[in-house]
């Protein structure tokens, strides 16, 4: 047990362990790739493998970061342009989260696509759509950042368009066109910063050298502008919102690493990054860029509460819910306060576990009733109350109820907005909790108080549980993670506990 | 008028012979026999143009030039009017299809075409 | 002997030995005679690499003959650079070839044209191989003519191994564009000598060639080696003679043969009138072949994307992405800043070149992958090929990863070309420059996202599927992988661009 602690303990000082997370889902995914289609065993091992080794790495980073290692490691692909990866608290907190929630989405896509076509391909691309993320997620510089970016926009377009249907290519079209354009802009706007500033690296406190930006604002503007399209699409901020919405035509697992993990948290963070890691939140509000962001923030974040009200497809309100909900990190980035930047940035764990518990029960329903609209939801807590007990947990929180993990953040939120200065924050927050609510509550009520009110096609769980446990287990998962982090919010080890740290670090 | 300069004139018009008989001629004859044209005219102009040092006679480089040049240009050739041939049996005339007399003037990027790709049987090769 | 004779002999002899070896005829001397030129193409590249990498640039008299009449052999970074491409693109095609041919020949041989490709396809390819090589090595303007001129007539009876009146004629328009050009380029070597009274690429250099009579040499020669390398608007002859030779042939015509004309154009631009260009004021000069670069990239791709055929398709996408090796040139010259060798933008130049090696590996894979799917469905229309994503993944892999590649999408050789050449355009300003190479990545998505498309379809009559050999498969994905790799790692390659003797650099 001695040995094999300190074998462990002689891990965490290895300074190249950023590269093994990569590699741990990449490998993997590749490998898939090559496996005949009815090779099951193998394919789930492959990936459960790979999933449980990138958890425990980024156990040992996280103990290596709380131990004070700093672990880089770089690569010179071209002269002056390093492909690097670190492993900050800030990048740590995002990797845990994807690492996480990747066990235990493979865990539920396996039981989801179980006898569905094409799962090779499925799950070679859901590997590395992950490999992406976590790539994006230690990128030292602009520039690995831009190439992560791009990779996790073509890994994901296979899984968005999986299941082939016309409605599935034309989302699928869609997707693409929104995100290539901003990934032209990324990249034009990523050159156009090294040409004027002559570094990519992501720095504290910002990159950019005040003295410089005073002598060439108007060009130091249009490369933020350019940068904040690239990630603002991934963002959903409105109006480049539309993709979103489209992309749910995707199996329910895609979904839920979409909307908590992958794509749109690629974006957040990239805001997060281009606000405080390359012009550092300062400048950005001396330019005036940061309160643009937060005013862009506030308008997605009423428009996409407002869409959802409107919603019968679950999934579809659960889509504009997310728009708006993303917007909350972005609003708490782009203030001028530590508190608000530790509300925006722990959103973006919260809302990932919660989000994802609600795209994990939609799914359940969907697969085991077939109610794919909110109306057919009429006494489903009767028929399905595990599920819907994780579902009422993550909505609640959605709404901001402690003590669920999405109040803390609303909380940090609204004390930032007051101490930043920005007191018209406040009402928007309000405003949105009253929305969350409005279309939350109805879905519980229904669910719960109502009877049954339309057919279900019930194909069944086993007969003790409600539902296949490959899909019920995970929901449980994160919706008791949803709880927890909400009760265990003083502890250093949770995700607000982390986020303090970063923030109080100095790490932004 | 010094006779290195009448041969540079003459050098540079069976050029631009060669190159209006490849440009403007529609039959494949004459636009092969062109190119040739155009390289007579550049070993003229290869020939005429070597400077000459005083007590030891011409360059001798532009001749080397010319004679290898002399020899790609019958291979050249050869192949030309070998495909010209070719070109005259398989579409029925020694004309490329934009310029075959009678024929509508077909634009080379037509977006419609498909294009045979040398796996389906024709009959009548002659090789 | 010393080493960089043995390399050079090896790359030039190795493949002509190959050649006549393999016109003996029958399968056991064509496979010998392609193992040969495959081998020692990629020794003679590998070795050239090492010595070029130690000792810098080599010249040397071929024979021992002195000048002005010996051959003169001269290889730097750029050399070996091209020879290396030439030696995997052409080694990974031979691989292709010998079970290609070998699938579409009937048993009996005789007059079929699979037979004819399986008989001529090998010797022609290795005489074209053997002439790319001397190309990339040749010191001397004339030997340079004669090497063009042999690439250009293997090239062309390359063409017409299809032996239907399509692709006789579309050989027959290639030699009279290939002739022609050649013709224009040997005029102007001859204006030069008459003009400076050497052949020696150094030699001309190092006298500043100036004046109007060459700059007229510069401009007739380089719109002849445009003809060649189809840039816009003297494209027209490219897309029915890349579409209508046989997949390898089309691999080896798209990847590398347009490529030897560009890289003469390079060499006559940078090195030989490379000291005295930002003196006299290149500026209109690069910015009119930027400006057809642009021309070329935009209206390839749009045809490229209305095209029914696959091939076309994928001929049209070369037309466009030759343009990006022309929006090198405006990019190469810095503003305000007019000292020679220390004006040039070190960016453009490694983003142009590893868009020539990117674009060399991704091409090829592409119509290696696209041969597979026309020979799985027997047609070459787009529309056919539904039904490859199930049957042929690995073929739609290689063509989807040579895609993205083509399309700079990182990781990939084409997204640190398309980097270097923005950080380029940005650096001095110049947004029409950013603004077509972002769009033209754009549209290379969508021609490319097109053939995918189709072929996720369901297939309309899934039983006239022909397999497809294994190895077919499997070379196409390898270029495709190489082309990706291209992006992990550019430094050495960069590294190895800047050793060069005349020119820029030095």
């Amino acid at each position: 047990m001695e040995l094999i602690l300190s074998l462990l303990s002689a891990a965490t000082g290895w300074i190249a362990l950023p590269l093994l997370v990569v590699l741990s889902s990449f490998i993997p995914g590749v490998g898939i790739m090559f496996l005949r289609e009815d090779q099951h065993g193998l394919r789930t091992a492959l990936n459960l493998a790979g999933a449980v080794l990138k958890v425990v790495l980024v156990g040992l980073m996280l103990w290596g970061v709380s131990l004070g290692t700093q672990y880089e490691w770089s690569l010179e692909v071209l002269p002056g342009f390093e492909l690097t990866l670190v492993g900050d608290s800030l990048a740590l907190l995002f990797v845990t989260l994807s690492a996480g929630l990747w066990l235990v989405t493979t865990v539920y896509a396996v039981g989801y696509l179980e006898g569905s076509p094409n799962r090779t391909r499925f799950f070679s691309f859901f590997s590395l759509c992950v490999t992406a993320t976590t790539g994006l997620a230690m990128a030292g510089d602009l520039f690995t950042f831009v190439l992560f970016y791009e990779a996790l926009t073509w890994t994901t377009y296979p899984l968005i368009v999986h299941r082939g249907t016309p409605e599935a290519l034309r989302a699928g079209r869609t997707y693409l066109a929104y995100t290539l354009t901003a990934g032209a802009f990324l990249l034009v706007g990523a050159v156009g910063l090294n040409a004027l500033a002559g570094s990519v690296e992501f720095r504290s406190g910002g990159l950019l050298d005040a003295e410089l930006v005073a002598g060439a604002p108007g060009a130091y503007t249009l490369v933020f502008l350019l940068l904040l399209a690239g990630v603002g699409v991934k963002v959903a901020f409105f109006p480049l919102h539309g993709w979103l919405p489209a992309a749910m035509v995707a199996p329910a697992p895609v979904s839920a690493l979409l909307h908590a993990v992958a794509v749109v948290k690629a974006g957040a963070f990239g805001l997060v990054r281009l606000l405080h890691s390359v012009f550092g939140i300062e400048l950005a509000t001396d330019l005036g860029l940061a309160p643009l962001v937060a005013g862009l923030a506030a308008v997605t974040i009423v428009y996409g509460s407002i869409r959802a009200l409107h919603q019968d497809d679950l999934k579809r309100r659960l889509a504009f819910s997310t728009v708006s909900q993303l917007s909350y990190i972005a609003l708490g980035a782009a203030l001028l306060a530590p508190t608000a930047h530790i509300g925006g940035i722990v959103h973006l764990v919260h809302q990932g576990i919660m989000k994802i518990t609600l795209f994990f029960c939609a799914g359940l329903l969907a697969e085991t009733l077939h109610i794919k609209n909110v109306s057919e939801m009429g006494g489903v807590g009767r028929r399905m109350p595990l599920t819907m007990l994780a579902f009422s947990v993550a909505a609640l929180g959605m709404i901001g109820l402690p003590p669920m993990a999405g109040f803390a953040s609303k909380w940090y939120l609204g004390i930032g907005a007051l101490e930043s200065g920005a007191g018209w924050a406040v009402p928007v927050l309000l405003v949105s909790s009253m929305l969350n609510a409005a279309y939350f509550l109805p879905i519980l009520g229904t669910a719960w108080f109502h009877d049954q009110n339309a057919p279900w096609r019930d194909v069944g769980g086993s007969r003790r549980l409600e539902a296949d446990w490959k899909l019920l287990v995970p929901a449980l998962v994160t919706a008791a993670l949803t709880l927890g982090a909400g009760i265990f919010a003083g502890s250093p080890w949770s995700p607000l506990g982390w986020t303090r740290l970063i923030v109080e670090q100095g790490v932004l | 008028m010094t006779p290195e300069a009448l041969y540079v004139i003459a050098g540079a018009g069976v050029f631009m012979t060669g190159l209006a008989g490849t440009l403007g001629r529609a039959h494949l004859f004459w636009k092969v026999l062109g190119v040739n044209f155009m390289g007579s005219g550049i070993f003229l102009l290869l020939l005429a143009g070597a400077p000459r040092i005083p007590g030891e006679g011409a360059d001798p480089v532009p001749q080397a030039m010319v004679l290898t040049g002399i020899v790609v240009a019958t291979a050249a050739t050869a192949l030309g009017l070998g495909m010209a041939l070719r070109v005259a049996v398989r579409s029925g005339g020694p004309y490329l299809s934009e310029d075959m007399p009678g024929a509508r003037k077909k634009r080379t990027e037509s977006v419609g075409s498909r294009d045979d790709h040398g796996e389906t049987p024709t009959p009548g090769n002659p090789s | 002997m010393n080493r960089i004779e043995l390399w050079s002999t090896l790359l030039v002899v190795a493949p002509l030995v190959g050649a006549m070896l393999s016109l003996i005829g029958g399968r056991r001397s064509i496979l010998a005679g392609l193992a040969l030129g495959s081998a020692g193409s990629l020794t003679g590249a590998g070795g050239a690499w090492f010595t070029v990498h130690t000792d810098g640039v080599v010249r040397h008299l071929l024979g021992g003959w002195g000048r002005p009449l010996g051959i003169e052999l001269y290889v730097d970074g750029l050399s070996v650079v091209f020879l290396s491409l030439t030696a995997v693109i052409a080694t990974a095609v031979s691989v292709y070839s010998s079970v290609y041919f070998g699938a579409i020949a009937p048993p009996g041989g005789g007059d079929a044209p699979g037979a004819r490709g399986a008989r001529y396809f090998a010797p022609l390819s290795l005489f074209l191989w053997a002439a790319l090589n001397g190309v990339f090595l040749s010191g001397d303007l004339f030997n340079l003519y004669v090497m063009l001129e042999i690439v250009g007539l293997s090239a062309t009876a390359l063409v017409t191994l299809a032996v239907t009146a399509k692709a006789t004629e579309a050989g027959m328009r290639y030699l009279l564009v290939s002739l022609s050009g050649s013709m224009l380029f040997l005029l102007g070597v001859a204006i030069l000598y008459m003009g400076h009274g050497t052949l020696s690429l150094e030699g001309i250099a190092a006298l500043r060639p100036a004046g109007p009579s060459a700059a007229a040499a510069l401009a007739i020669m380089t719109v002849g080696l445009a003809a060649k390398t189809a840039l816009f608007p003297l494209h027209a002859w490219l897309p029915p003679a890349h579409a209508a030779a046989p997949a390898p042939a089309s691999a080896i015509l798209s990847a590398l043969v347009v490529k030897a004309s560009f890289y003469v154009i390079v060499r006559l631009w940078l090195f030989v009138y490379g000291l005295t260009l930002p003196d006299t004021g290149a500026e209109q000069a690069f910015l009119l072949l930027g400006a057809l670069g642009a021309a070329a990239i935009v209206w390839g791709s749009v045809l490229a994307l209305r095209q029914v055929s696959l091939k076309r398709l994928i001929a049209y996408s070369t037309v466009a992405q030759l343009g990006y090796l022309f929006v090198m040139f405006p990019l190469l010259t810095r503003p305000g800043q007019d000292a020679p060798g220390g004006a040039w933008s070190l960016d453009a130049w490694s983003g142009g070149l590893y868009h020539a090696l990117s674009h060399g590996l991704a091409k090829a894979a592409m119509f290696l992958a696209a041969g597979n799917m026309t020979y799985a469905v027997a047609d070459d229309a787009i529309e056919s090929i539904s039904g490859v994503a199930r049957r042929l993944p690995m073929s739609l892999l290689a063509f989807g990863l040579a895609g993205l590649s083509l399309a700079g999408v990182p990781p990939s050789g084409g997204f640190l070309a398309k980097w270097l050449l923005l950080g380029a355009a940005l650096e001095r300003g110049q947004w029409v420059w950013v603004a077509v190479i972002a769009i033209g990545g754009l549209l290379t998505v969508a021609y490319v996202l097109k053939v995918a498309r189709q072929a996720f379809e369901a297939p309309e009559h899934s039983e006239t599927f022909r397999s497809v050999p294994r190895r077919m498969e499997w070379t196409a994905l390898t270029l495709a992988l190489l082309a990706v790799l291209l992006g992990v790692r550019a430094v050495e390659i960069l590294e190895l661009l800047l050793v060069g003797g005349t020119g820029p650099w030095s």
